[in-house]
This record gives structure tokens, C-alpha cells and sequence, in this order.
């Protein structure tokens, strides 16, 4: 056990957790757009700094990937960390001005957008986390989707744009978007990603359309489970 | 290009290097090497190869500017725009070749001969300004010297 200090208040926690985590079972909020608990952390969106006072030294770490240590001071949200927070989300609102997730931070925190900083129109919502790909590759095992280009091109999408061989339609790349720029349109029969159309399967016994064939084919490769009782939906099994 | 015999090449390429995904930048290097370019079948066999994700594969290939995953010429033209370069006037190199191989920075010609291509530094800046064509390098480079080159790419004597 670790003990240490975030805003003032005394907490222990277990060795090798994230200051984030915490801070917020603790009661202390502090605003993600990147941290999910199903996948990897990667300090992409930059909205969870924290200042950390380690004996003399003050330095601004983001907590979503800052290991808890013995005797620190950590502040969530005092005149440096609101500014450099600010400064961030200045930045993510001249990329994604479309975003309402983001809006919504920005009110929050009362950023306006900044006449220095150019809105983006071709960027859509995305703002890089790369949680997306995590998900495809850690929790669904396909990688369908990755970055292309490098800098101000640089884009989420499947390799050469192209409908992916290897994606199963299963959504979750849309699930865990934090503002929401993976497009995806379900219909009854249907469901379209990433420029692919995927038929969905219903369930054997009530009929209803759950999920899209070639999940159930990929799960039913994985888990070893025959197809017959995929064909039936989690609320008829 | 025969998607078989691409393939068969990747193979070789990638057995040549180990089938260990930290070579795949040497790998994607070779391919390049071969094709001047990195073909799509080249970067799907690659992937398969190395048992890595065809998206990896492609962020890495479209990560870095000296790979292309477009077609390029059989001589790559690459005018020097660093500083040194660009204080000694490698601009108007840069508007000669336009003009005289008739396409823009990034283009390649018709005949599939020429790629022209604008990179930073080439790291010999007394040489200023250069211009580097297949390799070779051709140093104090003025717009006058160009057509005369161009020539001797074209009818091969500088081979």
C-alpha cells in the first residue's frame, strides 16, 4: 500500500495504480476523453493532467498513466494544471469545433474557442486517441482499422481505404469512440462501417436481428462454440 | 505486375531479413529497393509473412516519406529544399524541372522515367544547391545544367 495526497485529502491505494483511478474512487473527478477501462491506456488526450509534487518538485503529469507513489502530492486542479487543461482543450476544439462532447467540456470548463488556433473542417470528430484501434486489437483481435500519414494528415481508417477483409462489423471501435466520429448506421437487416455493409443474423428464436454474421462466425472460430448456438440471442439463451 | 511473383519476392525479401517483425522498416526498404515503390500485394504479403496486422504494416508504410506507395519512375529526382539549399535558390531548380519534365513536385512522367520529389536535407550543404537524381548527386546545380542531365538520364549515359 501507497500513501499519498490528491487535493488535500489522504489516500492509500495499491502499488502500480494510475493516479486517475485513484482519484476517482476516491470521489475526485477528473475529466478523459481517452481512459476506458477495457483497453490500454495511451495518454492521448492529454485532458488528465495533474500536477505532482514530489519533494521540491512540481511537475504536470497526466494521471491516467502516472503510477501512485509514497508521499506525493497530487493537485487536480489548481491554477497550473486548469491552465495547461485549457490550453489543451483550446486545441482540441480548433481540431474538432463539430464535436459536442467536446462543446460540452469546453462550457464546463469555460474554454471559448480561440481566434489563434484555426478550426479544422476536415478532421471530423476524431481526435487521435487511438482508442479505436486499442479495442480492435486488444479486446476484438482483428486490427482492422490503424492511423495512415503522420502529422496534420495523419487518419484513422482501414488499410488503403479500402473495405476491411479482417473487420467483423462488431462495432466496438464505435462504442468506445469518446466523441463519437466512427460513423456507423444499423438498420433491422444491416449494419454499415467503415464503408462496409454487414448482414445481421436474428435469432433463431425470436427473431430478432442481434448481431452481424461474420461476428458470430469469428467468435464461433475462437471460442470453439458451434454456430448453431450463436445463432441465439443473449436474451433467449 | 503479377500478384504471384510480387508475392514470391516479399517472401524472399522477408526470409532474407528473418521472419521477426522488428525488420519490417528493413523489409519495406528492400521491397522499395526492388519496385520503387511498395506495391499493395508487396505490403499484404508482408503482413502475412510477419503475422502482423495489414493496418501496422500500412501505418508504418504511410508513416514515413520515403516510402511510396504510389508508382514511381525509374529515377527518382529529388531537389535538396534545406536551408543552405533553399538561401542558394533550390527553388528555382525546383520550377525548372517542373517546367521541363512538364510535372508537378510529386508527379511522375508519363514515360514512367522521372519522379520528382522535394526533400529536406541531403546533408552535403556546401555542395548547396543539390539536387539528387537516382542516387547520384549533382552539386552547385544551376538551372542551365538541368536540360543537359535530364539528357544524359534519358539516354542512359550516366548508367
Amino acid at each position: 500500500m501507497v500513501n499519498f495526497i490528491i487535493d488535500g485529502k489522504k489516500i492509500k491505494a495499491e502499488k502500480g495504480t494510475m493516479v486517475l483511478e485513484a482519484a476517482r474512487s476516491n470521489g475526485i473527478d477528473i475529466p478523459t476523453l481517452c481512459a476506458h477501462e477495457s483497453v490500454s491506456r495511451s495518454g492521448a488526450c492529454r485532458l488528465c493532467v495533474v500536477e505532482a509534487k514530489k519533494g521540491k518538485r512540481a511537475k504536470i503529469v497526466t494521471s491516467c498513466l502516472y503510477p501512485v507513489e509514497e508521499g506525493i502530492i497530487i493537485e487536480t486542479n489548481n491554477e497550473r494544471v486548469m491552465n495547461v487543461r485549457r490550453l489543451v482543450l483550446q486545441l482540441l476544439l480548433a481540431r474538432c469545433p463539430e464535436s459536442d462532447v467536446i462543446q460540452d467540456l469546453a462550457k464546463q470548463l469555460g474554454v471559448d474557442p480561440q481566434p489563434r488556433f484555426t478550426p479544422d473542417g476536415d478532421k471530423g470528430k476524431c481526435i487521435l486517441c487511438r482508442s479505436c484501434i486499442r479495442v480492435c486489437e486488444e479486446v476484438v483481435g482483428v486490427s482492422a482499422i490503424g492511423f495512415s500519414c503522420r502529422g496534420a494528415d495523419k487518419a484513422i481508417g482501414t488499410p488503403f481505404s479500402e473495405d476491411s477483409a479482417v473487420c467483423i462489423g462488431c462495432g466496438a471501435c464505435a462504442f468506445i469512440c469518446p466523441t463519437g466520429h466512427i460513423e456507423m448506421e444499423t438498420t433491422e437487416e444491416t449494419r454499415k462501417i467503415w464503408g462496409r455493409t454487414f448482414k445481421m443474423k436474428s435469432c433463431a428464436v425470436c427473431g430478432r436481428y442481434f448481431a452481424p454474421e461474420d461476428q458470430l462466425k469469428y467468435i464461433s472460430k475462437k471460442t470453439g462454440v458451434p454456430m448453431k448456438e450463436l445463432a441465439v440471442c443473449t436474451n433467449c439463451r | 505486375m503479377k500478384k504471384a511473383k510480387v508475392e514470391a519476392k516479399t517472401k524472399e525479401i522477408v526470409k532474407k531479413h528473418g521472419r521477426d517483425k522488428t525488420s519490417l522498416i528493413a523489409i519495406l526498404q528492400d521491397i522499395q529497393e526492388e519496385y520503387n515503390y511498395l506495391p499493395k500485394e508487396a505490403l499484404c504479403a508482408v503482413g502475412e509473412q510477419l503475422e502482423i496486422p495489414i493496418s501496422r504494416v500500412y501505418e508504418v508504410a504511410t508513416f514515413y516519406n520515403s516510402f511510396s506507395l504510389i508508382p514511381r519512375g525509374r529515377y527518382l529526382v529529388e531537389v535538396c529544399a534545406g536551408t543552405a539549399c533553399h538561401v542558394q535558390g533550390a527553388f528555382n531548380l525546383m520550377d525548372r524541372l517542373q517546367r521541363d519534365l512538364e510535372i508537378k513536385r510529386g508527379e511522375t512522367t508519363p514515360d514512367n522515367m522521372f519522379t520528382l520529389e522535394e526533400v529536406r536535407c541531403l546533408g552535403c550543404c556546401s555542395l548547396a544547391p543539390v539536387v539528387r537524381i537516382d542516387g547520384n548527386i549533382h552539386p552547385y546545380l544551376t538551372q542551365d545544367g538541368i536540360p543537359k542531365i535530364l539528357r544524359n538520364y534519358k539516354t542512359g549515359v550516366t548508367k
